[in-house]
């Protein structure tokens, strides 16, 4: 067939593939910038006080002169979340196996699923840490996976069961049995529906390790030290720890996402990368 | 008529949606033998789709037999004995082209070799050499539904079952398929049930037309179909196959398939019916 417009597998080097196309960024690169210039003048030009608000400049100096503590507290914050994440996801995708193969099951359990996410798990955090130990890491992990449960279950169960009626009758006339259609067909299907749980769970994750650290841990935490900081009036060091912070999740948030590109290349969205 | 043994035999099959509510089928007696190309055509709710499903045990009807190959119908679908194409594609869009023709032989544990020359032959079958790494996204309709076709055809099933499968394509891509689909019925001697909405490409394609009633859908009349074979472009330009849509669109008439539609809720039937 000559007259069929086909589009070329997209191909290129693993930068083109997992990010975009520079001049897509050009639009946020000006408004970050702007939105950054615009925090400076404004807390130097009206003299804002230092606890309500640091200029940007104050704080990245103090990022860089601090930056082995802050670095150290951000590894041990981040070696919770990524547990907690990894126990979390791993739990959730466990679960979402079960449930979208025993639909009864997932019939009389989703209702709870269901409230259980509607509840303020970060509540919990200072009970966790009664269980687990306050300056043990798991503490702060078990909050960490308990807030990545959720949307990763509810996310997955969907994928697995969301498949076209028709591609599971296409499976059936291959005579083919449970588990070659989840194999085969419900497991790719849920891919994309994972990895938006994965990436939501990554946020969560940070969020979970953080407010742990809060309720007390190892002064070694991030959560710790922006406590204490904040504690004492160093604004500087609090909101540095708090750049740390946002830097450590956006990376972690970033690597799931390059994965998920990586992986699903097949997936029609992937032509946006490639384009 | 010859003393083969029939592929399908439909004895008295009726198919109820709701509870009674909706009778979609009502006493289909039909015979099909080995090599025929048969189409169902009729109105929109008459319940050809709903017949297809019923042969290649994906429903089951509420009353009468369905034997295929001499067995009932879920042993024959046990057996590998269908081939399904829907209107839709229906590809798995994380396969590439040769992997979603060579699904069928993946779960059917071919050897990797074996199955590889076969998705080869597959390819050049229905011309799509050179796109064997594409994936279904970058494929046109026309092209998604040939990888479809390629697909029923891998394991090389007795019986092909295709629910409007030129549906959605534009009618110059759906006249040149129809060639195809020909050449491809000639070479692979397969029976085929052909579920449309075209009188023309019905006579166009099969040696045996079925004309069915609006809801409860009955077989009001079968049409054979004695133009040539081989058939090509200048079939469609003789007197007969003139002669055959005439009589075609008589028995639609006859069966009131001109008049006022019903609504289309049996989709919504079957849905409903298998729990999905």
């Amino acid at each position: 067939m000559s007259t069929a417009v086909v589009e070329p597998i997209p191909r290129g080097t693993l930068g083109s593939r997992v990010g975009r196309n520079v001049w897509d960024w050009f639009p946020a690169v000006v408004v970050f910038v702007t939105g950054i210039a615009l925090w400076e003048g404004l807390v130097r030009g009206l003299d804002i006080q230092n606890f309500l608000l640091p200029p940007p400049s104050d704080i990245v100096r103090t990022f860089w002169t601090e930056r082995e503590t802050l670095w150290n507290a951000g590894w041990f914050t981040f070696q919770e979340a990524f547990g907690g994440w990894v126990i979390g996801c791993a739990a959730a995708i466990v679960a979402a196996l079960i449930l979208a193969r025993w639909r009864t099951l997932a019939t009389a359990l989703m209702p709870f699923a269901i409230a259980a996410n509607a509840v303020p798990i970060i509540a919990f955090a200072p009970i966790t840490n009664n269980w687990f130990g306050t300056l043990n890491q798991l503490s702060k992990m078990m909050i960490a996976a308990v807030l990545c449960f959720f949307p990763v279950l509810v996310n997955t169960l969907r994928g697995l069961t969301s498949v076209r009626p028709q591609q599971i009758e296409l499976m059936r006339s291959y005579a083919a049995g449970e588990l070659q259609i989840f194999r085969r067909v419900r497991i790719p299907n849920a891919l994309p529906f994972l990895f938006t749980g994965l990436k939501v769970a990554t946020v969560l994750a940070m969020i979970g390790a953080i407010v742990g650290d809060y309720f007390g841990g190892s002064q070694d935490a991030l959560g710790i030290q922006i406590r204490r900081q904040a504690g004492v009036f160093a604004f500087n060091e609090a909101w540095a720890a708090i750049l740390v912070a946002s830097v450590l999740g956006i990376l972690f948030y970033g690597a799931v996402a390059a994965v998920e590109r990586l992986t699903m290349r097949w997936h029609p969205s992937a032509r946006g990368a490639a384009e | 008529m010859s003393e083969q043994p029939n592929v399908v035999r439909l004895q008295n099959v009726s198919k109820e949606f709701g509870q009674g509510h909706v009778r979609a089928l009502q006493d289909i007696d039909l015979e099909i033998r080995p090599g025929e190309f048969v189409s169902l055509i009729g109105p929109s709710g008459c319940g050809k789709s709903t017949l297809l499903r019923i042969v290649g045990d994906l429903i089951q009807p509420t009353g009468g037999e369905v034997v295929v190959n001499g067995k009932s119908a879920d042993r024959a679908r046990a057996d590998r004995d269908y081939g399904i194409v829907f209107q839709d594609a229906v590809l798995f869009d994380w396969r590439t082209v040769e992997k979603n023709i060579g699904l069928p032989l993946e779960i059917m544990r071919w050897e990797r070799r074996k199955r590889l020359d076969r998705i080869n032959e597959l390819l050049e079958l229905v011309e799509l050499k050179g796109f064997e790494t594409h994936h279904p996204w970058q494929l046109s309709g026309g092209m998604q539904q040939r990888v479809a076709i390629a697909r029923a055809l891998a394991f090389g099933p007795p019986l092909l079952l295709m629910d409007e499968p030129f549906g959605a394509l534009d009618e110059m891509t759906r006249e040149r398929l129809n060639l195809e689909l020909l050449r491809i019925w000639e070479q692979s001697g397969s029976t085929v049930i052909f579920v449309t909405h075209s009188i023309a490409e019905a006579v166009f394609l099969s040696t045996r037309v079925v004309v069915m009633s609006a809801r409860p859908g009955r077989i009001v009349g079968v049409v054979d179909v004695d133009l040539p074979q081989p058939r090509g472009i200048e079939t469609r330009e003789g007197p007969r196959f003139a002669e055959l849509i005439r009589e075609v669109r008589r028995l639609l008439r006859q069966g009131g398939g001109f008049q006022a539609e019903e609504p289309e809720d049996e989709e919504q039937f079957i849905a409903a019916e298998e729990g999905l």
